[in-house]
């Protein structure tokens, strides 16, 4: 939902960032609104990952230029936690299994963390069962997935799940879902874009990180960007990620020889 | 009388310990101690006057012993039904039989013991019996204790042994000398617990002989924690092989503390089981050593075992030595080991703060984590033992 009168939750200015010394990111510029539903899409490689994780404070990578403002504020003098905590939400590529740390109690802590930043009670542990019971309906997940460690053992659906799980549980702001929809079947695809479709509202927004269309016939963009050689390339409406369905990505190496950059 | 039985050993336990003199780093197996320690420890004066301070009710249908004081626990303490004290003839010809096996009966920490021990807690366990609780009390000086278990056939037993020594950081040093041995019947059960946790400067050398026949099955689980210097050595034999083995331990150390686990299962018959998980975590300067010796000889064919030592490393300063030592003669087994060292993992730490949890909440949640995998697997009788302030969470932050 397009407002241009709406909140401007994130406001990335010329991003540049590197891994390992490796320029990854050059120059990102995006502006995302309340209610806005953003797809960034691309090859591997394109920087659309990097970007994901430089949002939610990854220890590994390196802002070197450029920045980022969540809701007026700098995001980069946030803590990964504070930020998550302000309502930044990165849901994972690749979810990370926790051996030995229950999901349930994880849940709780996350959720905890969350509704102390906006100044609302915590849930002390009944409470929150019943709590979490309620937003397991979101992405219809199997409540014995709470008992086990946190994503131990979850096949490549049931850690999205969770990832959405979360999300209910966190009630975000802005989220930015990294590839959710990668490894997923059709049937665990509808569930999860099904969640993110309820938890949309006007005044949060989200950035879908994507290769592929499908996920975008389910959850329908705003605003479609494609990226390449670490910067937006093209920005478009909805209709864009069907055109690049038609035509790929070949155009992308022409424009960046055009531009002298690959 | 025990004390009468424990005569001979006692003197016999002095001469050796003479004829011994302290290990030297020139042994193999105490070529990482701190003998300086070893060597203060030993020396202390006999403990007086132990301390009981908060320990936490016992356990529904648990029996609780407490040894190391001059007390003597049978006297005051109803045993449940199956399990009996042996008497003083039993007692001479038991004692001393399973560390001979072993062979560990005159090992440096084994003399210590004899040459100190004034009493022994000898108990017969026949059929399935209710858990019993050991606990070791611990005061400031040196306390020797001693254990001897004989578990008919098909006897079935929950133990757990728990060694409360934590007190305030200026309290006068303290040692503990314990030996246990244990002899397993033919399909005899003990799932057997050690919960060791002290602060301060505290010692422990705690030495268990294990025999096991056919079929039976021992399942020894280890959380040792806060000991300046400790050193732990449990033995087992099987036998004759066709015995089922569980070694699972977890040594958490801080500050400057130094704690090893010196492990030695050997089959002596074909068949026989070993599925061992030996966990550390090592933070400050402390440094933690594991040595997992398995023995298999020609006859011990179609032996099933596997070791794993897991290490966590805290702090840049910290060390672990971690050596498997495997002697295999037979040819038909299948003998698995592995060591990894390693750090809290990035990823996992930024995956929970990511989710808004503070960077040393989630390293507390990762450490708890780590732990647990041991941790939950001590006998039920632990529990209360676990939330009483008698004994630090193993898990606790370092």
């Amino acid at each position: 939902m397009i407002r241009p009168d709406a909140e401007l939750l994130l406001d990335i200015s010329d991003l540049h960032a590197s891994v390992e010394d490796q320029p990854i990111l050059k120059g990102v510029n995006l502006q995302v609104r309340a209610g806005e539903v953003h797809a960034v899409m691309g090859r591997n490689g394109s920087g659309k990952s990097t970007l994901s994780k430089i949002l939610a404070g990854h220890p590994a990578y390196r802002v070197t230029g450029g920045s980022v403002r969540y809701r007026g504020d700098d995001l980069f003098a946030l803590e990964p936690e504070e930020r998550a905590r302000l309502g930044v939400f990165l849901g994972f590529q690749y979810p990370v299994e926790i051996p030995g740390v229950s999901n349930l109690e994880f849940l709780r802590v996350a959720t905890n963390a969350r509704r102390d930043a906006q100044g609302r009670d915590e849930l002390d542990t009944f409470e929150f069962e019943d709590h979490v019971h309620e937003k397991l309906k979101v992405v219809q997940m199997d409540p014995a997935f709470l008992e086990r460690s946190v994503n131990q053992g979850f096949s490549g659906g049931e850690k999205k799940r969770n990832e959405i799980l979360q999300m209910a549980l966190l009630e975000p702001v802005i989220s930015i879902l990294d590839e959710t929809d990668s490894g997923l079947d059709i049937d665990a695809l509808r569930i999860v874009a099904s969640g993110v479709n309820q938890l949309a509202s006007p005044d949060t927004a989200s950035i879908l990180i994507t290769h592929y269309q499908r996920l975008l016939d389910e959850i329908t963009p705003d605003y479609v960007h494609v990226m390449a050689a670490g910067r937006i390339l093209r920005t478009g409406g909805r209709e864009l990620a069907l055109e690049l369905e038609q035509i790929g990505y070949d155009w992308v190496d022409e424009q960046l020889a055009a531009e002298g950059v690959a | 009388m025990v004390k009468s039985v424990l005569a001979p050993v006692q003197e016999r336990g002095q001469v050796n310990l003479e004829k011994l003199g302290l290990p030297s780093r020139r042994e193999e197996a105490w070529r990482l101690a701190d003998l300086k320690r070893l060597e203060a420890m030993a020396s202390l004066p006999p403990a007086e006057g132990v301390v009981e301070q908060s320990w936490p009710a016992v356990a529904q249908a648990v029996t609780r012993l407490v040894i190391g004081t001059e007390a003597d626990p049978l006297e005051t303490v109803q045993l449940p039904e199956g399990v009996s004290r042996l008497s003083d003839s039993e007692l001479e010809q038991a004692l001393g039989h399973t560390l001979d096996r072993c062979g560990c009966a005159e090992t440096w920490p084994v003399e210590l013991n004899h040459a100190h021990s004034r009493h022994v807690v000898a108990l017969r366990v026949r059929g399935s019996v209710a858990p019993l609780e050991i606990v070791l009390a611990a005061g400031s000086g040196l306390v020797s204790t001693r254990v001897l278990l004989l578990l008919e056939e098909k006897a079935e037993l929950d133990l757990l042994q728990v060694i409360p020594a934590e007190r305030d950081h200026a309290a006068p040093p303290l040692a503990h000398s314990h030996v246990i041995e244990v002899h397993l019947g033919q399909e005899a059960r003990l799932r057997h617990g050690l919960l060791a946790s002290a602060s301060g400067d505290a010692s422990l050398l705690a030495h268990l002989a294990v025999e096991q026949e056919p079929r039976s099955s021992y399942d020894f689980v280890s959380v040792c924690r806060g000991w300046r210097f400790g050193r732990l050595e449990p033995r087992v034999l099987q036998v004759d092989g066709q015995a089922t083995t569980r070694l699972n331990g977890l040594a958490m150390t801080g500050g400057d503390e130094q704690f090893a686990t010196h492990t030695g299962v050997c089959f002596q018959g074909p068949e026989g089981a070993l599925d061992q998980l030996q966990k550390a975590v090592a933070a400050d300067r402390s440094h933690s050593i594991f040595n997992g010796a398995i023995q298999v000889p020609r006859a011990a064919q179609r032996t099933d075992a596997s070791q794993l030592s897991r290490n966590l490393l805290l702090s840049s300063r910290a060390r672990v030595d971690a050596k498997p030592e495997l002697e295999i003669v037979a040819d038909d087994v299948r003998c698995a080991h592995g060591a990894t060292v390693s750090q809290l993992q990035q990823d996992q730490l930024f995956y929970l703060r990511s989710r808004g949890v503070a960077a040393d909440e989630a390293a507390a949640l990762l450490l708890k984590g780590y732990c647990c995998e041991v941790v939950d697997r001590l006998p039920a009788a632990a529990a209360p033992w676990l939330t009483s302030s008698a004994v630090s969470d193993p898990a606790r932050p370092l």
